[in-house]
Protein backbone atom coordinates (compact mmCIF):
# COMPACT_ATOMS: atom_id res chain seq x y z
CA UNK A 1 0.00 0.00 0.00
CA UNK A 2 1.24 3.33 -0.71
CA UNK A 3 2.09 6.39 1.68
CA UNK A 4 -0.95 9.17 1.68
CA UNK A 5 0.63 11.60 -0.69
CA UNK A 6 -0.41 14.49 1.68
CA UNK A 7 0.54 13.85 5.55
CA UNK A 8 0.89 15.41 9.16
CA UNK A 9 1.94 13.52 12.38
CA UNK A 10 4.31 12.39 14.52
CA UNK A 11 6.03 9.39 12.94
CA UNK A 12 9.41 9.64 11.59
CA UNK A 13 9.38 11.10 8.16
CA UNK A 14 10.95 8.32 5.05
CA UNK A 15 11.32 9.81 2.09
CA UNK A 16 11.46 6.24 0.04
CA UNK A 17 7.94 5.76 0.75
CA UNK A 18 6.78 9.35 -0.56
CA UNK A 19 8.81 9.05 -4.23
CA UNK A 20 7.10 5.46 -4.23
CA UNK A 21 3.33 7.20 -3.65
CA UNK A 22 4.36 9.76 -6.61
CA UNK A 23 5.91 7.20 -8.99
CA UNK A 24 3.54 4.13 -8.95
CA UNK A 25 1.36 5.47 -11.24
CA UNK A 26 4.42 7.02 -13.52
CA UNK A 27 5.99 3.78 -13.47
CA UNK A 28 3.37 1.92 -15.47
CA UNK A 29 2.77 4.71 -17.87
CA UNK A 30 6.61 4.80 -17.97
CA UNK A 31 5.94 9.01 -18.30
CA UNK A 32 8.00 9.60 -15.93
CA UNK A 33 11.23 11.52 -16.76
CA UNK A 34 12.09 12.58 -13.49
CA UNK A 35 11.60 12.63 -9.34
CA UNK A 36 12.91 15.34 -7.51
CA UNK A 37 12.98 15.42 -3.68
CA UNK A 38 13.48 17.35 -0.72
CA UNK A 39 14.13 16.83 2.50
CA UNK A 40 14.24 19.55 5.48
CA UNK A 41 16.40 18.99 8.76
CA UNK A 42 16.64 20.00 11.70
CA UNK A 43 20.66 22.31 12.03
CA UNK A 44 22.50 23.03 15.16
CA UNK A 45 22.21 26.51 14.83
CA UNK A 46 20.13 29.57 14.02
CA UNK A 47 21.54 33.33 14.02
CA UNK A 48 24.33 32.47 16.51
CA UNK A 49 22.57 30.06 18.91
CA UNK A 50 23.26 26.73 19.44
CA UNK A 51 20.36 24.81 19.25
CA UNK A 52 19.88 21.40 20.96
CA UNK A 53 16.82 20.50 19.01
CA UNK A 54 13.12 22.12 17.78
CA UNK A 55 9.52 21.36 18.49
CA UNK A 56 6.86 21.83 15.90
CA UNK A 57 3.20 21.92 16.34
CA UNK A 58 0.46 22.48 13.94
CA UNK A 59 -3.14 23.07 13.49
CA UNK A 60 -3.42 19.89 11.83
CA UNK A 61 -6.88 19.88 10.44
CA UNK A 62 -5.97 23.06 8.52
CA UNK A 63 -2.13 22.09 7.85
CA UNK A 64 -3.92 19.34 5.66
CA UNK A 65 -5.84 21.79 4.05
CA UNK A 66 -3.19 23.89 3.40
CA UNK A 67 -0.60 20.84 1.34
CA UNK A 68 -3.79 20.15 -0.71
CA UNK A 69 -4.01 23.91 -1.60
CA UNK A 70 -0.06 23.85 -2.72
CA UNK A 71 -0.81 20.81 -4.68
CA UNK A 72 -3.64 22.46 -6.66
CA UNK A 73 -1.49 25.42 -7.35
CA UNK A 74 1.24 22.90 -8.41
CA UNK A 75 -0.89 20.70 -10.53
CA UNK A 76 -2.06 24.36 -12.44
CA UNK A 77 1.25 25.84 -12.50
CA UNK A 78 3.05 22.27 -13.70
CA UNK A 79 0.88 20.22 -14.99
CA UNK A 80 1.44 16.44 -15.04
CA UNK A 81 3.45 16.85 -11.74
CA UNK A 82 2.49 14.45 -8.82
CA UNK A 83 3.62 15.90 -5.61
CA UNK A 84 3.98 14.08 -1.80
CA UNK A 85 4.74 15.82 1.06
CA UNK A 86 4.92 14.90 4.72
CA UNK A 87 5.87 17.16 7.79
CA UNK A 88 6.55 15.99 11.28
CA UNK A 89 5.47 17.47 14.59
CA UNK A 90 6.95 16.99 17.87
CA UNK A 91 10.51 16.94 19.28
CA UNK A 92 12.89 16.89 16.57
CA UNK A 93 16.35 16.23 16.85
CA UNK A 94 19.62 17.46 15.13
CA UNK A 95 19.75 16.00 11.44
CA UNK A 96 16.54 14.14 11.76
CA UNK A 97 13.96 15.19 9.10
CA UNK A 98 11.14 17.93 9.45
CA UNK A 99 9.61 17.89 6.45
CA UNK A 100 9.97 15.92 3.22
CA UNK A 101 9.13 15.88 -0.59
CA UNK A 102 8.53 14.43 -3.59
CA UNK A 103 7.91 15.37 -6.94
CA UNK A 104 7.17 13.24 -10.33
CA UNK A 105 7.43 14.57 -14.09
CA UNK A 106 8.12 14.08 -17.49
CA UNK A 107 10.60 17.16 -17.20
CA UNK A 108 13.56 17.41 -14.58
CA UNK A 109 12.80 21.38 -14.31
CA UNK A 110 9.02 21.11 -13.45
CA UNK A 111 9.90 18.47 -10.94
CA UNK A 112 12.30 20.47 -9.26
CA UNK A 113 10.62 23.74 -9.55
CA UNK A 114 7.33 22.07 -8.67
CA UNK A 115 9.79 20.36 -5.19
CA UNK A 116 10.77 24.12 -4.82
CA UNK A 117 7.36 25.57 -4.52
CA UNK A 118 6.05 23.12 -2.68
CA UNK A 119 8.53 24.20 0.33
CA UNK A 120 8.49 27.99 0.02
CA UNK A 121 4.63 28.02 0.36
CA UNK A 122 4.70 25.48 3.14
CA UNK A 123 6.57 27.96 4.80
CA UNK A 124 4.67 30.99 3.77
CA UNK A 125 0.66 29.40 4.66
CA UNK A 126 0.88 26.39 6.13
CA UNK A 127 -0.39 26.33 10.04
CA UNK A 128 2.91 24.81 11.35
CA UNK A 129 5.13 26.59 14.48
CA UNK A 130 8.51 25.28 15.43
CA UNK A 131 10.00 26.27 19.19
CA UNK A 132 13.64 26.24 19.07
CA UNK A 133 15.53 25.34 22.23
CA UNK A 134 19.03 26.67 22.59
CA UNK A 135 21.87 27.04 25.04
CA UNK A 136 19.82 29.44 27.51
CA UNK A 137 16.51 29.43 26.33
CA UNK A 138 13.72 28.69 23.99
CA UNK A 139 12.05 31.16 21.60
CA UNK A 140 9.28 30.22 19.09
CA UNK A 141 10.15 31.38 15.77
CA UNK A 142 7.64 33.39 13.69
CA UNK A 143 7.46 34.02 9.99
CA UNK A 144 5.18 34.99 7.76
CA UNK A 145 1.39 35.85 8.13
CA UNK A 146 -0.52 32.83 6.69
CA UNK A 147 -2.56 34.23 3.89
CA UNK A 148 -3.05 31.78 0.89
CA UNK A 149 -4.39 34.41 -1.43
CA UNK A 150 -1.22 36.83 -0.92
CA UNK A 151 -0.38 37.78 -4.56
CA UNK A 152 2.87 39.02 -3.75
CA UNK A 153 3.66 35.47 -1.59
CA UNK A 154 2.51 33.83 -4.35
CA UNK A 155 4.53 35.69 -6.87
CA UNK A 156 8.03 35.34 -4.67
CA UNK A 157 7.32 31.41 -4.50
CA UNK A 158 7.27 30.66 -7.98
CA UNK A 159 9.50 33.37 -8.93
CA UNK A 160 12.23 31.21 -6.09
CA UNK A 161 10.86 27.89 -7.71
CA UNK A 162 12.17 29.04 -11.43
CA UNK A 163 14.91 31.11 -10.26
CA UNK B 1 -24.29 33.59 20.41
CA UNK B 2 -20.71 31.83 21.46
CA UNK B 3 -17.75 30.76 19.49
CA UNK B 4 -14.99 28.42 20.02
CA UNK B 5 -11.22 30.01 19.93
CA UNK B 6 -8.08 27.93 19.45
CA UNK B 7 -4.29 29.60 19.98
CA UNK B 8 -1.13 27.97 18.91
CA UNK B 9 2.25 28.86 19.51
CA UNK B 10 3.14 32.16 21.46
CA UNK B 11 -0.79 32.90 21.44
CA UNK B 12 -1.42 29.77 23.81
CA UNK B 13 1.71 31.01 26.16
CA UNK B 14 0.25 34.29 26.36
CA UNK B 15 -3.15 33.34 26.99
CA UNK B 16 -1.83 29.79 29.13
CA UNK B 17 -4.80 27.67 26.73
CA UNK B 18 -5.15 25.92 23.81
CA UNK B 19 -9.06 26.09 23.96
CA UNK B 20 -11.51 28.60 24.98
CA UNK B 21 -15.24 29.76 24.43
CA UNK B 22 -16.23 33.65 24.04
CA UNK B 23 -19.96 35.06 23.22
CA UNK B 24 -20.22 38.02 21.02
CA UNK B 25 -22.76 39.73 20.01
CA UNK B 26 -24.69 39.00 16.44
CA UNK B 27 -22.32 40.72 13.72
CA UNK B 28 -19.33 40.48 15.22
CA UNK B 29 -16.15 39.56 12.72
CA UNK B 30 -13.34 37.64 13.79
CA UNK B 31 -11.43 40.77 14.09
CA UNK B 32 -14.26 42.04 16.71
CA UNK B 33 -13.16 38.67 18.70
CA UNK B 34 -9.43 39.45 18.27
CA UNK B 35 -9.99 42.38 19.83
CA UNK B 36 -11.82 41.34 22.78
CA UNK B 37 -9.71 38.59 23.09
CA UNK B 38 -6.72 41.26 22.86
CA UNK B 39 -8.55 43.24 25.52
CA UNK B 40 -8.44 40.51 27.79
CA UNK B 41 -4.61 39.80 27.29
CA UNK B 42 -2.89 42.54 26.57
CA UNK B 43 -0.16 40.74 25.27
CA UNK B 44 -1.69 40.11 22.47
CA UNK B 45 -1.68 43.49 21.00
CA UNK B 46 1.63 42.84 19.52
CA UNK B 47 -0.17 40.29 16.99
CA UNK B 48 -2.38 42.99 15.68
CA UNK B 49 -0.51 43.42 11.95
CA UNK B 50 0.60 40.02 11.82
CA UNK B 51 -2.40 37.67 13.25
CA UNK B 52 -4.16 35.46 10.60
CA UNK B 53 -7.41 33.09 11.30
CA UNK B 54 -8.87 30.08 10.05
CA UNK B 55 -12.69 29.43 10.43
CA UNK B 56 -13.88 25.81 11.29
CA UNK B 57 -10.96 24.49 9.75
CA UNK B 58 -10.34 26.94 6.77
CA UNK B 59 -8.74 29.74 6.31
CA UNK B 60 -10.69 32.87 6.79
CA UNK B 61 -10.60 36.99 6.45
CA UNK B 62 -10.42 38.51 9.95
CA UNK B 63 -13.26 40.72 8.38
CA UNK B 64 -15.40 37.42 7.90
CA UNK B 65 -18.51 37.79 10.07
CA UNK B 66 -19.05 35.13 12.73
CA UNK B 67 -21.93 32.40 13.31
CA UNK B 68 -23.15 30.85 16.52
CA UNK B 69 -20.99 27.41 17.31
CA UNK B 70 -17.87 28.52 14.80
CA UNK B 71 -14.27 27.29 15.78
CA UNK B 72 -12.21 30.16 15.12
CA UNK B 73 -8.42 29.52 15.22
CA UNK B 74 -5.93 32.48 15.45
CA UNK B 75 -2.39 32.08 13.78
CA UNK B 76 0.50 34.12 14.57
CA UNK B 77 3.41 33.70 11.95
CA UNK B 78 3.88 30.75 10.89
CA UNK B 79 7.57 29.04 10.59
CA UNK B 80 6.99 25.38 9.42
CA UNK B 81 9.85 23.69 6.94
Amino acid sequence: MNAPLLAIGPAPLDLPALVAAVTSRGAETGTDGAIASFIGVVRNHNVGRRVSHLEYEAYEPLALRSFERISTEIAARWPGVRLALHHRIGRIDIGKASVVIAAASAHRGHACAACRYAIERVKQISPIWKREFFEGGDVWIEGATADPDDAQALADAERVACA
Amino acid sequence: MRVTIKLFARLRDITGVAELQRDVTDGATIRDLWRQLAAEFPALDAYERSISSARNADYARMSDVLADGDEIAFLPPVSGG
